[in-house]
């Protein structure tokens, strides 16, 4: 009785990833005909840096002293999680409350694949941000100092922590009533979850209390490992925390999405 | 006939709100079926549930012999659905939402492409195949999403009131693309709050008003059943009605006779026009005015009246929801319009 029986086997399995693409490749299209979003989206990260660099980054004192090496990885993780939630969130949000959401479920649409398919065209927005936050931060004194490879490996999990989270948002997209709703649900809570952390400053400058937390918070450890892995140092256990953060979480609110999602839909 | 759908003794309720009370009913394979009724009958909620998109409480749904509570996703390739307001994506083209729908029912690439554009252009969308949809006025809309519903030629439509808020034209265009449905053999469902829709479109009417069917037949048939014809009186002075009201008694021996206090009156009577010369010399006597006369067979709306004991809702009297679908708000509206979220009602 449940829908993936249809979908069991190769041929179901081939299905699956055809509804996909053509789920991200509607929210793709949807993406770059929302032109102005796509700028907001790129103006907050160099809002970010420019303000904290210039406005802020003086008061700031950081280990090593240069507060651009120490700010530009907490922005990009910043900006992710902002992009990849605020985006999926309110994609989502905006799609239950359109009579469109009702023609895909009575349509032989596999249910998993719409969300698949609107998460990962997601990665796409994220890859733009990041390159233009690696411009923007390149003109303000950033360098890359680490080895091909973990700088590599960094991009690819802060991608992937985003993408995880984008499962987070679409399971707020489809409990808030409405894209106004996903807007400000969808991104309130994201403030204290990348300030209180690295992110801006060392965590050693909070009061106790709040250091227990911001110590472990996920965004401080996947911050660490790209600072670490920027500027050419080990990581040490930072980066299979950030793994094991990324998993879990991908791990608890895909499905949990997707049951819901099944579940609106009968 | 075999019939296409099924649905027996479907129960639903909202919270406190029970939507449907033991709805049954059978559509013929090839056939028309009006669901007719007043905002808030359940109509909506039959149609979802018929369209594998809500479960009922208690019931079962048959829809081309496949169990539709039991396997959904048979049923899903079989159907197309329209609803209320056009499900299609503001941000696409029409081609574009047509070729991605056509994928999404499992045709072919080059077959997605082919039926997109023989839809556009048998439906008139063919210069407007390259615009995005949020540039389409409301009756393009309207024939885009039932395009968008007939790619995978389902064997059973659900039309859910699709001409709501539609001006008499693109009205008529829907209209005789359901025709032609129908005469390719098509079974449909049809809700309306249109009395005339379901007398132009459906061989049978179901009317149904508390989540439950209350008459049922064809539409000759229901206004059979209601008997004689009505006689429309428009006087001229609004001051006369209590002295014409006593002429008409005086005339019908005692007939239903309603005044809307604004000058109009209704007489429901056997035989209204060989009445009409007696009328006349009686409003002529009593010193009546009358600035026009009429008599006309019952509608649907007369049948309605006589089965709930409530006139059918005019528009002046629907929900918010549907006051502002019918001026068809620009795309971004609808969020709003409807709270955000169809709400399966």
């Amino acid at each position: 009785m449940s829908t993936t029986v249809e979908h069991a086997g190769a041929h179901g399995y081939r299905w699956w990833i055809s509804d996909a693409w053509e789920m991200a490749l509607r929210n793709l299209k949807h993406i770059q005909r929302t032109p102005d979003l796509l700028m907001y989206a790129l103006i907050q990260p160099v809002m970010f840096i420019v303000l904290f660099r210039y406005v802020l980054g003086g008061a700031i004192d950081v280990p090593g002293g240069d507060y651009s090496q120490f700010l530009l990885p907490g922005i990009f993780v910043q900006m992710v999680l902002f992009g990849s939630v605020a985006g999926t969130a309110v994609g989502v949000a905006d799609d239950m409350g359109r009579g469109i959401m009702d023609r895909f479920r009575s349509m032989p649409v596999s249910r998993s694949a719409v969300l698949v398919g609107r998460t990962l065209s997601e990665i796409a927005r994220n890859l733009v941000a990041v390159v233009v936050m690696i411009a923007a931060g390149l003109l303000v004194g950033f360098r890359f100092d680490g080895d091909p490879l973990p700088m590599t490996a960094a991009f690819a999990l802060l991608l992937a922590f985003g993408y995880a989270f984008s499962w987070l948002a679409a399971l707020i997209g489809m409990a808030v009533s409405g894209a106004e709703a996903a807007q400000a649900g969808g991104t309130v809570w994201l403030f204290p979850f990348t300030f209180i952390s690295s992110t801006f400053v060392p965590v050693s400058s909070m009061p106790g209390w709040l250091q227990a937390y911001a110590e472990h918070s996920p965004v401080t450890v996947l911050v660490d490992t790209l600072r670490a892995w920027f500027g050419g140092h080990d990581a040490g256990s930072s980066a299979w925390q950030s793994l094991a953060w990324t998993v879990g979480v991908l791990a608890v609110c895909a499905p949990a999405a997707v049951a819901r999602y099944r579940g609106k839909s009968a | 006939m075999a019939d296409a759908i099924v649905v027996d003794a479907l129960r639903k309720d909202y919270g406190d709100v029970r939507a449907l009370d033991g709805l049954s009913l059978t559509v013929a394979e090839g056939s028309v079926l009006g669901l007719l009724g007043p905002n808030g009958a359940g109509k909506t909620t039959a149609v979802r549930i018929l369209a594998t998109l809500l479960r009922p409480d208690a019931g079962t749904v048959e829809v081309c012999g496949i169990d539709a509570l039991r396997s959904p996703q048979r049923v899903r390739p079989l159907i197309g659905l329209t609803g209320q307001y056009a499900a299609v994506d503001e941000k696409l083209t029409g081609f574009e939402n047509l070729r991605m729908l056509g994928r999404l029912f499992r045709l072919g690439r080059t077959q997605a492409r082919q039926r997109a554009d023989e839809l556009l252009e048998g439906f008139g969308l063919a210069e407007a195949a390259g615009r995005p949809v949020r540039t389409y006025s409301g009756g393009m809309r309207r024939r885009l999403d039932l395009a968008a519903s007939l790619i995978a030629r389902p064997r059973v439509v659900f039309l859910d009131e699709p001409t709501t808020g539609l001006d008499p034209r693109s009205r008529a265009a829907i209209w005789r693309i359901t025709e032609d449905l129908v005469a390719e053999g098509t079974t449909v469902l049809l809700t309306t709050q249109y009395l005339e829709e379901a007398d132009r479109l459906a061989e049978a009417v179901a009317v149904i008003d508390q989540g439950r069917v209350i008459a049922r037949g064809t539409p000759d048939e229901l206004k059979n059943r209601v008997g004689g014809e009505r006689v429309e009186i428009g006087l001229t002075d609004p001051g006369d009605a209590e002295r014409a009201q006593r002429a008409v008694r005086a005339v019908t021996a005692g007939a239903p006779c309603s005044y809307d206090g604004e000058g109009r009156l209704v007489v429901q009577v056997a035989g209204g026009a060989s009445l009409m010369p007696e009328l006349m010399r009686e409003f002529d006597t009593a010193g009546v005015a009358v600035a026009d006369l009429a008599v006309r067979r019952p509608t649907l709306d007369d049948v309605f009246l006589s089965l709930t004991g409530r006139p059918s809702p005019a528009p002046g009297q629907d929900t918010r929801k549907e006051q502002e679908e019918r001026e068809a708000p620009p795309p971004d509206r609808v969020a709003a319009a409807t709270g955000g979220r169809a709400d399966g009602r």
